[in-house]
């Protein structure tokens, strides 16, 4: 018996290494052969360019139209879910911290609206476009698309946010303080890397979501001046550019997949270098 | 002085509005959205009966056929099965790195959870046409005597496996780390080995949260849609095995958005579709998350 369950551990263990190890191998597994795929067809001229007459059999042109909608787009919706839901957070922390019940019933919200798939995000904007009687445009998709990062963006900062000792807070209550201010200089300012980290995190989930630009923001080959038109953005144009016959046309679908991976690596390295670089404005007790 | 005061009240005022505003309307949003989707469906609802049009398989949009059956079994189809690849293998991931591994391994892990959070569908699409389609039609296919092109229920499955293992996996790690040490050290001073009291003490106090964390990467699994679409096939039959393609609900709202405002009552089968999926997601997640805060509670 004795002898049994130490074979049962050594199984167990065998395997529990071998999870670990799928899963790294699988992010490895992604990263390298999207890079190995698509490393090849990367040209100066893909990044640069908009696509030219026949971009579509192969000729040339480039992705740019899409990279720079995309970075619009994730932009402007970021922009959108700070200024709603940065006061949300602060109002949540600062505000109703006596309200205990009410700030868990408000988070328990944002968990439902964060499990919320991002194609049914995409329904929902076409059906406010279509109320609104807009046309596919860059605005459609950037409301859009903050619908779908706002929860992510206050969950992200509740989270940090809700750390403060509520000893800071009173401190500066003490001192003359008014709430707002409290919010706005203090607690900002102590969690300033975690609000850098959920931002960043927003931004990349926007930059990477196609579901629910699908409906809403169109495609152009043009890069947008306003609002008001169409955008390309950088996921959908690695879909259609795959869903292409012509092998040249595929191969440029995997390099533009190498620069979404390279853009999302970034805005990842970018939120570990701020969390740890503005660490040291915090208080710390 | 009372210029200065007048101007701070002014400010802090106009700021408790506009988060007040904030707040409200975040709080709407998920009314909202179910008003939107539940108003767009009304016209086939109410030509249709609710009931046939779940359980009917025949989708015939030009005839105005719209029975979803086919969809919605796809879809159980493929998350059932990526959660069977993903669940035991973020379990054990979880149990290891909490409870076996040196600590500097689960710090090294974090970035690899991160990033693998991070990639868009979009990129595990890519990836699924590049490794996990060949993979099927070119050896895993023949091997099983299977003669099948790759865009599978099991592609899909496998690509939405691995994008769902950081999500579960988090949420295990965040449940294991809430165990006390007292309960495991009392279970090992009793003589029992570190495996027995991971099985009879650890995941025995964890268990509802395990659980709500595979609940929630249900659905997770089951709203996903780029990179499913991409891989599965998308053939509108009631898939009978996993080499067979099929064709789950986010893929059909996906796919048909181009051509659903010239045919009659298209859209509003395609928004009662959306209306299934927020519904389905919802209940998963209301009852995993009323779980977890229950859990919470009762540490």
């Amino acid at each position: 018996m004795a002898k049994f369950k130490n074979i049962e551990e050594k199984i167990f263990i065998a395997l529990m290494r071998l999870s670990t190890g799928i899963i790294v191998f699988a992010l490895l597994l992604i990263v390298f052969s999207i890079i190995y795929k698509g490393l090849p067809s990367l040209s100066w001229e893909m990044l640069t360019q908009t696509p030219k007459g026949g971009f579509y059999f192969g000729k040339e042109g480039g992705i740019l139209n899409a990279i720079i909608g995309s970075l619009y787009l994730s932009a402007g919706a970021t922009l959108v879910a700070f200024v709603i839901g940065f006061p949300v957070a602060l109002f949540m922390n600062v505000y109703l911290i006596k309200y205990k019940r009410f700030v868990q019933m408000v988070r328990f919200f944002l968990d439902l609206l964060w499990g919320v798939p991002s194609i049914v995000y995409g329904a929902f904007g076409f059906t406010l476009m279509i109320f609104f009687g807009m046309k596919t445009s860059l605005l459609a998709g950037i409301v859009t698309v903050s619908l779908f990062i706002i929860p992510i963006m206050v969950r992200a900062m509740d989270e940090v946010i809700k750390t403060v000792p509520i000893g800071l807070l009173e401190a500066s209550y003490s001192l003359g303080a008014t709430r707002s201010e409290a919010a706005y200089k203090i607690v900002l300012r102590q969690c300033f890397p975690g609000i850098i980290t959920a931002i960043l995190l927003s931004f990349g989930r926007a930059i990477g979501d196609a579901a629910a630009v699908l409906f809403t923001t169109g495609y152009t080959d043009h890069i947008p001046t306003s609002l008001g038109q169409p955008s390309a953005t950088l996921p959908l144009s690695i879909f259609f550019q795959l869903g292409s016959p012509i092998a040249e046309v595929q191969n440029r679908a995997y390099a533009s997949a190498v620069v979404l991976t390279i853009i999302i690596l970034i805005i990842s390295i970018l939120s570990r270098y701020f969390s740890k670089r503005y660490e040291k404005h915090r208080i710390n007790f | 002085m009372k210029f200065f005061l007048l101007n701070r009240r002014f400010r802090d005022k106009s700021h408790f509005i506009w988060m007040t505003i904030s707040i409200i309307l975040v709080i709407l949003l998920p009314i909202f959205l179910a008003t939107g989707l539940i108003i767009k469906s009304q016209p086939i609802l109410s030509t249709n009966e609710f009931s046939s049009l779940l359980f009917s398989s025949e989708w015939k949009p030009l005839s105005g056929k719209f029975g979803l059956l086919t969809f919605i079994v796809s879809s159980l189809w493929v998350t059932f099965l990526s959660i069977l690849i993903a669940a035991p293998i973020c379990l054990l991931t979880a149990i290891y790195l909490t409870q076996y591994a040196r600590r500097y391994l689960l710090r090294a892990m974090h970035p690899v959870i991160d990033i693998l959070a991070g990639i868009p569908s979009v990129i595990y699409g890519v990836w699924g046409i590049l490794v996990i389609v060949p993979f099927i039609s070119n050896y895993l296919g023949p091997a099983l005597g299977k003669e099948t092109s790759g865009y599978t229920v099991l592609a899909g499955a496998l690509v939405l496996a691995v994008m769902i293992i950081p999500f579960i996996l988090n949420i295990m790690i965040e449940v294991l780390k809430t165990i006390p040490d007292a309960l495991k050290e009392a279970a090992l001073s009793l003589g029992a080995t570190q495996w027995q009291t991971v099985k009879r003490v650890i995941l025995k106090k964890a268990f509802p949260g395990l659980l709500s964390a595979v609940s929630l990467g249900i659905s997770r699994a089951f709203g996903e849609t780029i990179a499913v679409l991409m891989v599965v096939g998308n053939v509108t039959r009631i898939p009978s095995g996993v080499f067979e393609p099929g064709y789950p609900l986010p893929a059909l709202i996906a796919n048909n958005y181009g051509e659903m405002l010239s045919i009659p009552m298209y859209d509003s089968a395609l928004m009662l579709s959306a209306l299934v999926l927020f519904a389905v997601v919802l209940l998963f997640n209301l009852a995993s998350r009323m779980a977890i805060a229950r859990y919470e509670k009762l540490q």
